[in-house]
């Protein structure tokens, strides 16, 4: 059971594998089912997980994106998480691992402040994005933002790398959040 | 006796006070636009706060006053500033309610069967329920049914309560002008329909808002640790929790129940820093419960969401329903609300 690297196996030919991590079977196999329906010039492959590490016995290719995906309603989800994020190597945090909040529209269902998930982003330097997840017409424009987010880190957008998003979406972010 | 305990109120650590020296004679308006700004900005949640005291009400007020507001349970709401309200016109506003209310009644929109049509509505002040100086004064309203019948001339049931009040509520009463009063915390207890027909006169005649005010898990966790880590004499109810379980076809309910003494021990091993509660103590103490729960019974508590929390001060649902049990904490659990209720509002 070693850490997931990001580069240690060989790309597929116009191939594109997501890992989406997270307590929510539910909610993880309706995004997939989401992002499978978007239309792609590349070949996507979603891969669904509870939590990291994962069995080292499956064959399956070169992981190009992580969402971990957390319930704001769950403590479960957050603390499933934040074990998994150990078990993966540190070039991942260079663009490939987003973290993904859903649940935030019902707040009295909440029992994990926004605020935690947001440092919690902040700590490991990815985007985190919101969309509650159970709203069909939220999960398919997530879905869309996803697949193309998935293209750029697989290398499948001329001019654009993980790392160069990373910093593109870091400059709009809120700079107060340096005072956390 | 309880000993009063001698910790040193360490001051808010949140923005606004930074904020306030710059804005010692802005106009109200300026004030208002910089917490709208401050809020669309990064609001760290409050790292701490105090363990809710014990003899906060004002020194020359009677406490057994306060009887009739334990052991009730009220239904919480959060209100908007009140514009031109005045303490001094009660008995005009007990008339106009009440003939607000005949009128209701009569125009067949709150028919209620056996319904005594003389009713009286009070208004009174409640002395002593503030936090600071600044904080308005609450105040009740009370609706009376009056018996026909000659021989119980002296008895008047009350069919319906509601008091307004503002604890602590210094960020709100900052941003608003002279003519408003800030009570942002409401509580009733009676019928809906009664409710109903309150608020809306309220709102008519004051031009303010009423939200009914929901708590979610995380409050509920915070008031949990709060609650427990209130030094109590003797304890009147065990230290109850109860998590739903979203499950088709009904949710399911768990209810945990601890010996309120085992609730504070637990407590004491978890605190640190006395006289404040942290996230993270509230955090381990939750996740204690959590795991001693997981040990036994296979159970992700965590998972499920919180939906009641009941201590020996106080019990609190997620609905925004409230009964408070122990009359030295009444401030103390009132401000936590009035906080709530002014995140609402803003």
């Amino acid at each position: 059971m070693s850490a997931l690297r990001p580069l240690d196996k060989l790309p597929g030919l116009n191939a594109a594998t997501i890992l989406l991590v997270g307590t929510e079977d539910a909610l993880l196999q309706q995004l997939a089912d989401s992002m499978l329906k978007e239309d792609c010039t590349s070949e996507l492959n979603v891969h669904l997980a509870r939590a990291l590490p994962l069995p080292c016995s499956v064959n399956r290719p070169r992981i190009d994106l992580i969402v971990f995906v957390v319930n704001l309603h769950s403590k479960h989800s957050l603390q499933n998480v934040e074990e998994s994020l150990c078990h993966l190597d540190a070039a991942f945090f260079l663009g490939k691992v987003t973290f993904l909040a859903t649940g935030a529209g019902r707040d009295s269902h909440c029992s994990v402040h926004r605020n935690t998930v947001v440092k919690l982003a902040h700590t490991y330097r990815s985007p985190l994005l919101f969309c509650d997840l159970e709203v069909e017409d939220f999960r398919a424009s997530m879905a869309q933002r996803l697949v193309r987010l998935l293209q750029i880190c697989a290398g499948h957008v001329p001019g654009v790398s993980a790392l160069n998003l990373l910093s593109l979406l870091r400059g709009s972010e809120n700079p107060s959040l340096e005072d956390l | 006796m309880d000993s009063y305990d001698a910790s040193k109120l360490t001051p808010r650590q949140d923005a606004s006070s930074r904020f306030k020296d710059f804005f010692i004679g802005a106009t109200p308006l300026q004030k208002r636009l910089e917490s709208v700004r401050k809020q669309t900005s990064f609001i760290p949640t409050p790292p701490r706060r105090k363990i809710p005291q014990g003899s906060q009400l004002q020194e020359d007020v009677d406490p057994q006053k306060f009887a009739f507001l334990l052991h009730k349970q009220w239904t919480l709401y959060s209100l908007t500033p009140l514009y031109k309200f005045s303490y001094t016109n009660f008995k005009e506003y007990s008339k106009l309610l009440n003939a607000f209310i005949a009128a209701e009644k009569q125009k067949g929109l709150a028919v209620e069967v056996g319904d005594d049509f003389n009713i009286k509505v009070i208004f009174s002040t409640l002395m002593g329920v503030k936090g600071t100086q600044r904080d308005p004064e609450a105040f009740l309203v009370q609706i009376l049914s009056k018996s026909q019948l000659p021989s119980e001339h002296k008895e008047e049931k009350v069919l319906w309560t509601g008091w307004f009040c503002c604890i602590f509520g210094d960020s709100l009463l900052e941003t608003v002008s002279e003519d408003f009063t800030c009570l942002p915390l409401f509580l009733a207890n009676g019928t809906e329909t009664n409710t109903a027909i309150i608020g809306t006169w309220f709102q008519k005649t004051f031009d303010c808002y009423f939200r009914p005010l929901a708590i979610n898990a995380f409050n509920l966790s915070w008031m949990a640790a709060m609650w427990t880590a209130c030094k109590m004499d003797h304890y009147m109810a065990t230290t109850e929790f109860l998590w739903s379980v979203p499950c088709s076809p009904h949710s399911l309910d768990i209810s945990y129940a601890i010996h309120p003494e085992d609730a504070k021990a637990l407590w004491d091993s978890v605190h640190k820093t006395p006289g404040e509660v942290t996230q993270e103590e509230v955090d381990l103490f939750m996740d204690c419960l959590y795991s001693h729960f997981h040990r036994h019974f296979k159970i992700h508590l965590s998972a499920t969401r919180l939906v009641r929390v009941s201590t020996s001060v106080a019990s609190a649902h997620t609905d925004g329903k409230i009964k408070i049990l122990c009359p030295k904490y009444l401030i103390g659990v009132l401000a936590y609300l009035t906080e709530l209720a002014v995140f609402q509002i803003e």
